[in-house]
């Protein structure tokens, strides 16, 4: 065991507390949106949907809640030729940035 | 193909939370790949015991209702790669499970799973028969007290009444999981022993787990009991649980938690 554990082990009951205090906040604001994150998916799959066909299964939703800032993370597999059709209107399509996997 | 498990008790607050994650935890410590569904409905808690809680995206309903692919729905855990989480939704109600629905779901997790494990809510309505209907075997929680006793003595009867399995006229196996047992007070008549539990029960014995701040530390910190100190008297207990669930013949005995001289010295490793 290293020694950090041993310091959290003790400091546990603070832990939950603050583990408490960012999931109340977050649950607190979500009563009034609590689907928030399905209507978002659908609306940004909407607006992609206009340039290149999706499938829905290749899309994963990912949600990280922090205290000062969330993380939403949508990744979308685009196809290839989804993707050629794209750059031939768009010009080059940073798909490096958006698909980091 | 998974073997799906329900754990169960009827009464709240026993361990049945506690027991889905350290048992989920400990099978997939062994390398066996697990999912466990959480179907409390409106107050979900199992993700908070995983330590998942901030990731949760969509849920058991969501699948349930087609709104997200069950796929998209499971969060793997960050400390053992079989290991998975399908939460409940906290903003439904739970008439929003249907039978038909949660049938699917657990048909679809079968075949890329070894355990599928369902925790049930407290109570015997919608929530609980949903979780206990489509399961092959139960592990019912217990603590050694009147109430608790009584209230699995009653979750005993639904398992054999409206389950598939007893619908379909086949034995429904159901194991006991004595929680928060304490041999020394139990050992001065001032609790119901292992003993007393099963001749009133009869049902086979899982496990016995001892009355540990183990447990407290563990859900504190959001890790299930067997990752969070492997070696302390209560993931010992369901570790070799988890290892009779698997079929292996493991001894029956009460692990304790011993203070050594030196964190009595210096204080304890407090919860």
């Amino acid at each position: 065991m290293r020694f950090a554990d041993i310091f959290s082990r003790k400091r546990s009951a603070r832990t939950a507390q603050h583990r408490l205090q960012v999931l109340l906040m977050h649950e607190r604001i979500a009563g009034s949106t609590a689907d928030l994150i399905p209507i978002l998916r659908d609306e940004i799959l909407a607006v992609i949907g206009k340039y290149m066909t999706v499938d829905l299964d290749k899309v994963q939703v990912k949600v990280e809640r922090g205290d000062v800032v969330s993380l939403l993370e949508i990744d979308i597999e685009i196809p290839a030729l989804a993707r050629f059709m794209l750059e031939q209107r768009t010009g080059p399509f940073y798909v490096s940035q958006t698909c980091p996997r | 193909m998974a073997q799906v498990l329900v754990v169960t008790s009827g009464k709240g607050g026993v361990g049945k939370t506690t027991t889905t994650a350290a048992l989920g935890a400990a099978l997939a410590r062994a390398g066996q790949r697990v999912v466990v569904v959480d179907f409390d409905v409106g107050l979900r808690n199992l993700d908070l015991v995983m330590g998942a809680e901030r990731r949760v995206v969509y849920d058991l309903i969501h699948v349930v209702q087609g709104a997200a692919k069950l796929s998209q729905a499971l969060i793997r855990d960050k400390r053992i790669e079989t290991l998975y989480l399908l939460a409940a939704s906290q903003t439904r109600d739970k008439d929003s499970l249907s039978d038909d629905g949660v049938e699917r779901v657990i048909g679809e997790l079968r075949p890329s799973f070894d355990w599928v494990i369902c925790d049930s809510p407290a109570g015997i309505e919608r929530g609980a028969s949903l979780a206990m209907r489509h399961a092959d075997f139960a592990v019912v929680v217990t603590n050694p007290e009147v109430s608790s006793v009584r209230d699995s003595d009653r979750i005993i009867g639904l398992l054999d009444s409206i389950t598939d399995k007893a619908k379909h006229g086949e034995p429904m196996e159901k194991f006991l999981l004595l929680t928060r047992y304490d041999p020394i007070r139990a050992g001065r008549g001032e609790m119901l022993c292992v003993d007393d539990v099963l001749d009133i029960l009869c049902i086979p014995l899982l496990g016995i787990i001892p009355e540990s701040k183990e447990v407290l530390q563990a859900s504190n910190l959001g890790s299930p009991v067997t990752l969070n100190n492997p070696k302390s008297a209560p993931a010992r207990a369901y570790s070799d649980a988890a290892r009779r669930l698997r079929g292996e013949l493991v001894p029956l005995v009460v692990p304790t938690d011993k203070d050594s001289l030196l964190s009595k010295l210096f204080g304890r490793r407090a919860a």
